[in-house]
């Protein structure tokens, strides 16, 4: 692969990653939001992928698949059963509204920008130069977990923040060793499932998943 | 300054003016016959436009020179923007002018003082719509101004002819990231700017629902027809502008008239394919209620941003 297709199709990996993160942001549909998370795992998976095929390092592209698969096809399809379970279809009222949202997105990928310079500094990559773009999408996951009130939101916010770090461990330092991987990607998994069982939970005592009605402490 | 040069500019606004109404009734016949009934015909808004112009002129009671002055000066800053923008040639006398400010700064004028004139009228509908359109215009020309300055990053100019003659020399330009981004956010913007689906209906007059109809309902006659030219024409105008940045292929960079008749040929052909595709969408598509119009806006305004952001930080410069 030729430096300048590396470069073209790395920059376009990571162009889908974080605009995945906003439309995610913008939809207040949950399958939607579903959605475009698998659509998310698959460009980092891309990212991951072509970084592999770039330096020549086998083991990424294996890392790759791994992820191609928990992001773009486990984690959603626990989702998906989760909405199919019955519940809310709809973000109905976030705590900051979505145009507020939106600009807010704006400016958290300015900051993300801002910061990012001086590491971008030290190594001036392709894949160093896209940096702030995993930064940006884990500080909007972030945003989303603290804003939205459905649980399933709330899920998605924590993995669009898991997924930004993982690109910025891909992009600043082409991946983190194997088995740190592994451990990670078996933590969201167990995070999900618990998160999952506790969505049925709520549901069955509140007839909901608003997150903000687990005030009072219960023995 | 080339003879073929000012033939350029010349044949861009006459362009306009003239196709602007067949564009328009290319678009209602499109619509009309996707939902199975026959149309009036592309000819259509010239014959109301030449119906309209031979009635009599009358104003409102207690209306002022705003009123008046808002018509003529609507058509004519579209008329301007027309010869500015690089539509057909890059190589015209003006094109050193055509800095992208001045081109969105002309057109907001044209949106100004139609508010202006909604407002003179004294009546409800027309302060609402002027206030709905102003809302609206603070909104859209940010993103305008946005996601142009995306394109003008790796040209290093915001002028539109550099920026267009410079996509014409280098197309992958356009297909990287902040392009995709920068024309996803244009399109919106040109949407909510000519007023179409899913941000006005230009169809309705349904009073809750309308901007830009709400401004003009005091219009008769003569005024009418230039309200109606003005907006045809920004529509016309706009789809030009998107065309001739992220599809520049065939717009002539020297002055020869070859290249110019080529130019113009085409110029119809992208804007025409460009007019139909969106009325076959629009179909399908329901106007967002007007307290979702902010959202939709905003949206676009963070496409354009990250389109900025992609350019400026992913090239590396």
């Amino acid at each position: 692969m030729s430096d300048s297709a590396y470069t073209q199709l790395l920059d376009l990996a990571c162009g889908a990653f974080l605009l995945a993160a906003v439309v995610v942001l913008w939809r207040r549909d949950l399958a939607t939001a579903v959605r475009v998370f698998a659509l998310q795992g698959l460009a980092l998976a891309a990212v991951a992928a072509l970084l592999g095929a770039h330096e020549h390092r086998w083991d990424l592209l294996a890392v790759a698949a791994g992820i191609g698969v928990l992001r773009a096809w486990a984690l959603p399809a626990l989702m998906r059963r989760a909405l199919a379970a019955g519940g809310e279809a709809r973000e109905s009222q976030p705590l900051v509204n979505v145009t507020a949202s939106l600009l807010t997105a704006a400016a958290l990928t300015l900051l993300a920008y801002a910061v990012s310079r001086p590491l971008v500094a030290l190594n001036p990559t392709p894949a160093t130069r896209a940096l702030p773009v995993g930064l940006a999408v884990a500080l909007i996951g972030f945003f989303i977990l603290v804003t939205r009130r459905r649980a399933l939101s709330q899920v998605v916010g924590f993995l669009l923040l898991d997924n930004g770090i993982t690109a910025v461990a891909f992009l600043a330092a082409s991946g983190v060793p194997l088995i740190v991987e592994l451990g990670v990607s078996f933590d969201v998994l167990l995070a999900v499932l618990v998160l999952r069982i506790l969505t049925t939970r709520m549901r069955a005592v509140f007839g909901h998943t608003d997150i903000d009605d687990l005030r009072e402490l219960h023995d | 300054m080339s003879g073929a040069g000012a033939a350029a500019v010349v044949a861009q606004v006459v362009g306009v003016i003239a196709g602007a109404p067949l564009l328009a009734g290319l678009m209602r016949q499109v619509r009309a016959r996707m939902e199975g009934r026959a149309g009036a015909g592309v000819g259509q808004p010239w014959r109301d436009l030449r119906k309209l112009l031979r009635k009599e002129p009358i104003t409102a009671a207690g209306t002022g020179p705003a009123f008046r002055l808002a018509p003529l000066l609507l058509v004519d800053t579209t008329a301007v923007v027309a010869a500015l923008v690089p539509l057909a040639s890059t190589d015209t006398p003006v094109s050193d002018r055509a800095d992208l400010i001045v081109v969105v700064a002309v057109l907001a004028l044209g949106t100004v003082v139609l508010a202006l004139a909604g407002l003179d009228t004294g009546t409800a509908f027309g302060g609402m719509g002027a206030s709905r359109e102003m809302t609206v215009a603070a909104l859209v020309e940010p993103t305008i101004l946005l996601s142009v300055f995306a394109l003008s990053i790796p040209s290093g100019s915001t002028n539109l002819a550099a920026i267009v003659s410079g996509a014409v020399d280098d197309p992958a330009r356009l297909a990287s990231p902040a392009g995709l981004l920068a024309a996803a956010a244009l399109a919106v913007a040109v949407l909510a700017e000519t007023g179409r689906l899913p941000v006005d209906n230009p169809s309705t007059h349904l009073e809750l629902t309308m901007i830009h109809e709400a401004m003009t309902l005091e219009y008769s006659g003569p005024d009418l027809a230039l309200v109606e030219l003005g907006a045809q024409m920004r529509l016309t105008v706009l789809l030009g502008l998107l065309v001739s940045l992220f599809a520049p292929w065939g717009i002539a960079t020297t002055a020869s008239w070859g290249a110019l008749a080529l130019a113009l040929v085409l110029l119809a052909v992208k804007v025409t394919v460009l007019g139909a595709v969106l009325a076959a969408a629009e179909v399908f598509w329901a106007k967002v209620r007007l307290f979702r119009v902010p959202e939709l806006l905003a949206g676009s305004f963070l496409l354009a941003l990250l389109a900025v952001a992609a350019s400026f930080f992913l090239n590396g410069k």
